[in-house]
C-alpha cells in the first residue's frame, strides 16, 4: 500500500499551498477534504498572477504596443498549455471559458442550436451535475428535443447495457461525465464514444472530475467536446475551457456577442471571427488563464499518473478506516472504479449535521446533494457526506476525519 | 413544551464551553419539540430556504391581538434544536411581540452564529421570515 511507482511526498508539497497550515475554530488545522468543489492553489500559481499583474498585463489581442503583445503571447501560450494537457490536435480547439458549466451552455446553446429539433433526443447519465443537466433540459425547452438518462446501478456505476438501447437514430448527443462529483463512479469513456458515434451521435466529456486527477487524451478518447474547470486542478477560479474538434467549432455559430469574436461589424450586421476567438467575446479570463498555465505546469512536473496513484492510497485508507467503524455507511463503486472521492453516511445524524460536527474539527468536507439531485432521487438519499482527496491530502489526514466521524457520533449519539 | 427567556438560555450557554457541550445542549433542546406527523411534514408547511427539511405551522387563540403557538419538525437534529429555540421564545406570546424579536441579536448574544455555517445561519433566518410571515397573517385574520 505504501508503494508507489512514481511517487512524490505530500508532506514536501504542502509547503507550496500556505492555506493549509491555516487553523479554524480557534485552534483546529484546517484538514481540507472539500477538493472535489474546489482545489487551493500553489503559491507558484498565485504568484505567477501577482507578477503577470505588476509587470506585464494588458489586455489581449488588439492593442499595439509592446504590453499587449505580451499578454496576447501568454494567453495564447496558456492555449498552447492546454492543448498540450489534453492532447488536443491544435490550440484553437481550445476556447476559454469561464468554467465547466459556461463551456457545456456554449454547447448546448450554439452546437444546439443548428442540430437539435423537435423530436431529437439528448442523452444523459443520471451521475450529472446539474451543470450538465439544466442546459440540456433548457435546449429541449426550446426546441421540443427529448432527454434521456441511463440509469446507474445502485453502487453508482453506470448500466451500460442500457446504452444501446437508449441509442437510436434520433439521439443527437450523449453528454456525460467521466467522473461523478458525488460518488467518485468512473465512466467507460472510450466504449461509449464508439457506441455513440456508431449511433451517429456525438459526445461531449464532462471532465471536471476527471482533469484534475487522470490523464486527459481527447485524441485517444474520441469526444468530440470535453469540459472542465481550472479551479478544480491548482488554477485560479473564473477560468475553464471548452475543447471542441476543430470541424464542429468552425460550423457552430458564435455563442456570446461582442467585441473580440467578429471579423468585422457593419450596421447592417457581422461577420465572426476565426477560432477560438469566434466563442471569446468581450475581453477574457487573461490572469486566470495564465494562472492556469502555472497550474498545469505544476501538475505535470509532478506527474498526472503519481497524483492518481497518491490518491488511490489515500481513498484505500479511507475506505479500510471508515468501513470499521460502526454506523458508517459508504456509497459508491468500488475503489477500483472510482475517482478520489468518498461518498459516506453516518448512521442517525443528518449529514449537514455531520458536516458542522466534523467542521468544528477542522475537517472540511461536504454535505448536501452536491448539485446533483436525480443521482440522491436514485438512490434514496437527500443529502450525502462527501470528502475529496487531491494531491496534498496525507494518510495524517484521513486518520483526523475518521477520529472526528467518532466524536461527532459520539456527540449525536442518542442514548446520551 | 416549555416557554423560556433570552435570560435564561444565556445563563445556559454560558457554561458551554466547548463545541460538544454546545451542540449536545442543542440537540437536548430539540428532543422538547414534538415530532409533527406525517401529514403535517408536508411541502406547503416546509420552509423554503433552508439546508435540511423544516416544517413550521402555527395556531392562534381567541385573544386579541391573538397568542401565537408553534409546532416544527425537522430532520436535521441541530436545526430542530435552534427551532426549539425560537419556538420557545415565540410560544404563547402576543403576535405582535412575536414580530418584533430579534433573533439576530438573540443568537449574536448566544455564540451561536459562531457555530452556525453560513448556510445554517440563512436556514435559521428563513424560519425567522417564516415565523414572522405566520404571525402577522395571525393579526391580519383577527382584524377581519
Amino acid at each position: 500500500m505504501n508503494t508507489s511507482v512514481n511517487s512524490f511526498d505530500p508532506k514536501a508539497l504542502r509547503a507550496d499551498f500556505p492555506i493549509l497550515d491555516t487553523r479554524v475554530h480557534g485552534d483546529k488545522l484546517l484538514v481540507y477534504l472539500d477538493n472535489a468543489a474546489t482545489t487551493q492553489r500553489p503559491r507558484q500559481v498565485v504568484q505567477r498572477i501577482s507578477d503577470f499583474y505588476t509587470q506585464q498585463y494588458s489586455n489581449v489581442h488588439r492593442g499595439i504596443h509592446a504590453l499587449s503583445e505580451q499578454s496576447t503571447d501568454l494567453y495564447e501560450q496558456a492555449r498552447e498549455a492546454v492543448a498540450r494537457f489534453i492532447h488536443a490536435r491544435h490550440p484553437h480547439e481550445v476556447v476559454f471559458t469561464s468554467g465547466t458549466t459556461a463551456a457545456i451552455n456554449l454547447v448546448a446553446h450554439s452546437w444546439g442550436q443548428g442540430h437539435i429539433q423537435s423530436g431529437d433526443e439528448i442523452l444523459l447519465t443520471l451521475l450529472e451535475h446539474h451543470s450538465n443537466i439544466v442546459p440540456w433540459q433548457q435546449l429541449a425547452e426550446r426546441t421540443g428535443a427529448v432527454i434521456r438518462f441511463v440509469p446507474v446501478e445502485q453502487d453508482g456505476q453506470l448500466q451500460l447495457s442500457q446504452l444501446s438501447s437508449l441509442l437510436n437514430e434520433r439521439t443527437r448527443i450523449v453528454s456525460l461525465t467521466a467522473a461523478s462529483n458525488v460518488l467518485g463512479s468512473h465512466v467507460p469513456v472510450k466504449d461509449i464514444v464508439a457506441q455513440a458515434h456508431s449511433a451517429g451521435a456525438l459526445v461531449l466529456l464532462d471532465a471536471a472530475q476527471s482533469a484534475p486527477h487522470q490523464v486527459t487524451d481527447v485524441q485517444a478518447s474520441g469526444v468530440d467536446f470535453l469540459a472542465f474547470s481550472g479551479h478544480k486542478m491548482l488554477g485560479p477560479s473564473g477560468i475553464g475551457v471548452l475543447y471542441g474538434r476543430e470541424e464542429l467549432l468552425e460550423e457552430m455559430p458564435p455563442f456570446l456577442g461582442g467585441g473580440s469574436m467578429i471579423r468585422s461589424v457593419t450596421t447592417d450586421g457581422f461577420e465572426p471571427g476565426e477560432l477560438p476567438e469566434k466563442f471569446e467575446a468581450g475581453t477574457p479570463p487573461i490572469a486566470p488563464a495564465i494562472g492556469l498555465t502555472t497550474a498545469i505546469e505544476y501538475l505535470e512536473d509532478i506527474g498526472i499518473e503519481a497524483i492518481q496513484d497518491h490518491e488511490r492510497q489515500l481513498v484505500v485508507e479511507a475506505h479500510q478506516r471508515l468501513s470499521s467503524l460502526e454506523g458508517v455507511r459508504i456509497l459508491g463503486p468500488p475503489i477500483e472504479h472510482k475517482g478520489p472521492i468518498v461518498n459516506f453516511l453516518l448512521d442517525g445524524i443528518h449529514p449537514h449535521d455531520a458536516a458542522q460536527a466534523l467542521d468544528q474539527q477542522g475537517v472540511a468536507v461536504r454535505a448536501g446533494h452536491h448539485c446533483a439531485m436525480p443521482l440522491h432521487q436514485h438512490l434514496g438519499v437527500t443529502a450525502t457526506l462527501r470528502a475529496s482527496f487531491y494531491l496534498y491530502n496525507t494518510q495524517e489526514e484521513v486518520k483526523i476525519l475518521a477520529d472526528a466521524i467518532v466524536d461527532t457520533q459520539r456527540v449525536f449519539r442518542r442514548d446520551g | 413544551m416549555r416557554t423560556t427567556t433570552i435570560e435564561e438560555l444565556l445563563e445556559d450557554f454560558e457554561f458551554l464551553d466547548s463545541w460538544e457541550d454546545r451542540y449536545r445542549y442543542i440537540i437536548e433542546l430539540g428532543d422538547e419539540l414534538e415530532d409533527l406527523d406525517a401529514e403535517l411534514r408536508v411541502e406547503e408547511n416546509r420552509v423554503q430556504g433552508c439546508v435540511s427539511n423544516v416544517w413550521l405551522i402555527a395556531s392562534f387563540d381567541a385573544s386579541s391581538p391573538p397568542q401565537i403557538s408553534f409546532r416544527a419538525d425537522s430532520d436535521s437534529q441541530l436545526v430542530r434544536g435552534l427551532v426549539s429555540i425560537l419556538i420557545m421564545l415565540c410560544n404563547d406570546q402576543p403576535a405582535p411581540t412575536v414580530l418584533a424579536l430579534d433573533v439576530e441579536d438573540l443568537f449574536t448574544r448566544l455564540e451561536l452564529r459562531n457555530h452556525l455555517s453560513r448556510s445554517r445561519s440563512n436556514g435559521l433566518f428563513s424560519m425567522v421570515k417564516r415565523i414572522r410571515v405566520l404571525a402577522a397573517e395571525g393579526i391580519a385574520q383577527a382584524d377581519h
